[in-house]
């Protein structure tokens, strides 16, 4: 089966007076239909700006340098503003962090929802509502005749996210980049969208990529995981294997200082350090300063391989001596 | 909201009471109109005869009384100088201050969000430093220097445009108005850009502060990843945000256009209330400064009102005569 989304050796670098930002650097992963990639990492380490790229969404001074997007084999790198319009919110959606920051504070639900959908397609306003109130109840609004005559800020948080979710769903895109939607949500909402959104790809064949920097979520969301360090994918494979058999120090690390892995009473594990400035990449591997396992030999980037599950290290653990 | 709008009026009566006294009292402190007003041949019995007939040999709380009961019948006193009613004196002349601030307010609008929005849209731009540094000359060159060089430049050395009075005028439901006549125009045309000119800059600025502050959140993001065009992007989810604050600006500018245009008024020679206040106050005719504050007075309460009003269209988020708390942050 052909993949809905390939992306590959995509970098995105932010042109800046204090120097160049490799926000994103030699990223690739493919998605198929229905498929969910949670994409893992700290903060700033480049996977909203991944997320944006595919958007076309990158400001200057940022631009995508390198790489290719493929959206069923169509190629989005070089398209100009008038067709990214075609693709946004129509074949490829995005939802964000804050409910509270993304809807329109001035502006009715319907009209939010409406516009979205008339950007689109040339259909009468009727028809137009009609798919709106089916969003609505899609993502689990209760009567969304009313609602749709709301505005924001009469929607708590959970339901405001649902909105936005809604949105995206309006167009039935093919892949939808969640950027950490549940972030800013209380657990048990948390806990219901998580499920919403997976039942949703399911049935709608619509692929995700989940942006998170939270393990739990991940595990019980995603089928693929790519971690990314630094601008880079330093590891991706399937759930189990990525976050069961962690092979990079780094995904180890991350592991290691979830606290419900650690014992009670003694102190959390954290990795040493702390992330290097992505204006200050040089040639060896990013992690170096951090890792235990470093030698002489992590003076070079190391390759990524093209394995399934595959690894961007010299040293990865659990590798057969 | 009618609850609201009572209330409103009830407090806004207490400000005019309030503001009454404090007018009252310091227009009795700059001078004695006697001075001006009995000729100075005049012996002592002609003299009180004429003190007494404007009433001020009585205390001033005495005199405060009969202005008060004056007032809550809509008379606000007579003039010293023409002796005739000082409200009748004013809403001759505000006609004329009123097309003025108009046109002013109108020119400061029609230009200062265009121009406010493209330099907030692309601040990096040549246009967008044009315009920007444009605006701090409109901030910092005084009304009065930019008046008199508009006439050098447009009535002295180009002869283009006549420098005073306001030409001819045509009778509109009641009032003479000069904008419908060419010769009209060409009177409005200068002081009304000379007294939009702060006005425009004041807007400028704003408008584009607010579009590099909307720009930067994220419902605009969120309008972009849906797919929209760059135009309903910027007129619809960004100038929708902004103009809350816009409006209020040009609210209380809009007061302050009619109650300071003196300085351009007198440039201009503009037979408005400007002009007719800096006479008032040469020749102490203190009925008709008295009135002249209390009108500019209640229009300004009545100009935030309206402004008050407005926000509730607006912003959804504000919803008048709840009481405090109920909006969203």
């Amino acid at each position: 089966m052909r993949p809905v989304l390939e992306v590959s050796g995509l970098s995105t670098h932010f042109f800046t007076r204090a120097g160049v930002v490799k926000a994103v650097e030699d990223v690739s992963f493919a998605l198929n239909a229905g498929e969910i990639l949670g994409l893992v990492g700290e903060s700033g380490s480049g996977k909203s700006m991944t997320g944006y790229s595919i958007m076309g969404l990158i400001d200057p001074p940022g631009k995508v340098v390198a790489g290719s997007i493929r959206l069923k084999g169509e190629e989005l790198i070089g398209y100009d503003e008038a067709r990214w319009q075609k693709i946004r919110g129509n074949r490829i959606a995005m939802i964000f962090q804050d409910p509270m920051m993304t809807l329109n504070p001035v502006l009715r639900i319907d009209t939010q929802m409406l516009e979205a959908v008339l950007a689109h397609h040339d259909v009468p306003r009727e028809e137009a509502l009609r798919r709106s109130r089916e969003a609505m109840v899609k993502v689990g609004i209760p009567s969304p005749d009313e609602r749709l005559l709301a505005y924001p800020h009469q929607f708590s948080g959970g339901m405001r996210q649902r909105v936005a979710i809604a949105i995206a769903l309006l167009n039935k895109p093919d892949v939808i980049i969640a950027d950490e939607p549940t972030t800013a949500l209380d657990v048990t909402i948390q806990g219901q969208i998580l499920f919403e959104m997976q039942k949703l790809c399911r049935e709608s064949g619509t692929a995700l990529i989940w942006i998170t920097h939270d393990l739990s979520v991940i595990a019980g969301l995603a089928d693929k995981v790519a971690v990314m360090y630094a601008g880079r994918i330093v590891e991706t494979g399937t759930v189990d294997e990525v976050l069961d058999c962690s092979r990079h120090p780094y995904t180890r690390g991350l592991m290691c200082s979830v606290p419900a892995c650690n014992p009670r009473g003694q102190p959390l594990k954290q990795i040493p350090g702390m992330t290097p400035s992505l204006l200050s990449l040089g040639a060896e591997c990013a992690f170096r300063e951090r890792c235990a396992r470093a030698t002489a030999q992590c003076d070079t980037m190391p390759a990524i391989g093209q394995d399934a599950h595959a690894v961007r290290c010299h040293h990865p653990l659990g590798a057969p001596t | 909201m009618t609850e609201y709008i009572i209330r409103r009026l009830l407090q806004s009566s207490l400000v005019l009471v309030a503001m009454s006294v404090l007018v009252f009292a310091g227009v009795y402190a700059i001078g004695n109109p006697i001075e001006l007003l009995v000729n100075p041949m005049a012996d002592d019995a002609e003299r009180a005869r004429v003190i007494a007939n404007l009433g001020l040999d009585k205390p001033l709380w005495e005199q405060y009384l009969t202005f008060f009961k004056g007032a809550l019948t809509g008379d606000l006193g007579k003039s010293f100088v023409f002796n005739v009613p000082a409200v009748g004196l004013i809403l001759q002349k505000l006609p004329a201050t009123i097309e003025l601030a108009l046109c002013a307010m109108v020119i400061a609008i029609l230009f200062g969000i265009p121009l406010g929005l493209w330099a907030g849209l692309k601040p990096d731009s040549i246009a967008g430093k044009t315009i920007m540094a444009g605006s701090i000359l409109g901030f910092s060159l005084p009304t009065f220097w930019v008046g008199l060089l508009l006439i050098m430049l447009f009535s002295v050395q180009l002869g283009w445009l006549p420098s005073n009075g306001r030409g001819d005028t045509v009778n509109v439901l009641g009032f003479e108005v000069s904008f419908l006549t060419a010769d009209g125009l060409s009177h409005l045309f200068m002081p009304a850009l000379n007294l939009a000119l702060f006005k425009l800059s004041l807007i400028i600025r704003l408008t584009r502060a607010g579009t590099r502050e909307a720009l930067l959140q994220d419902y605009v993001k969120f309008a972009r990843a849906k797919g929209l065009r760059a135009s309903r992007v910027v007129g619809v989810h960004v100038l929708k945000n902004i103009m809350i604050p816009i409006v209020t600006v040009i609210g209380l500018e809009f007061g302050s256009v009619i109650a300071f245009a003196i300085v351009t008024e007198s440039i201009f020679a503009w037979p408005g209330t400007g002009k007719l206040l800096i006479d008032s106050i040469t020749s102490l005719d203190r009925p008709v400064i008295v009135a002249y504050l209390m009108i500019i007075v209640t229009l300004f309460i009545v100009i935030n009102l309206v402004v008050d009003i407005l926000y509730s269209v607006l912003d959804p988020r504000v919803r008048l005569g709840q009481g405090a708390g109920q909006g969203a942050h």
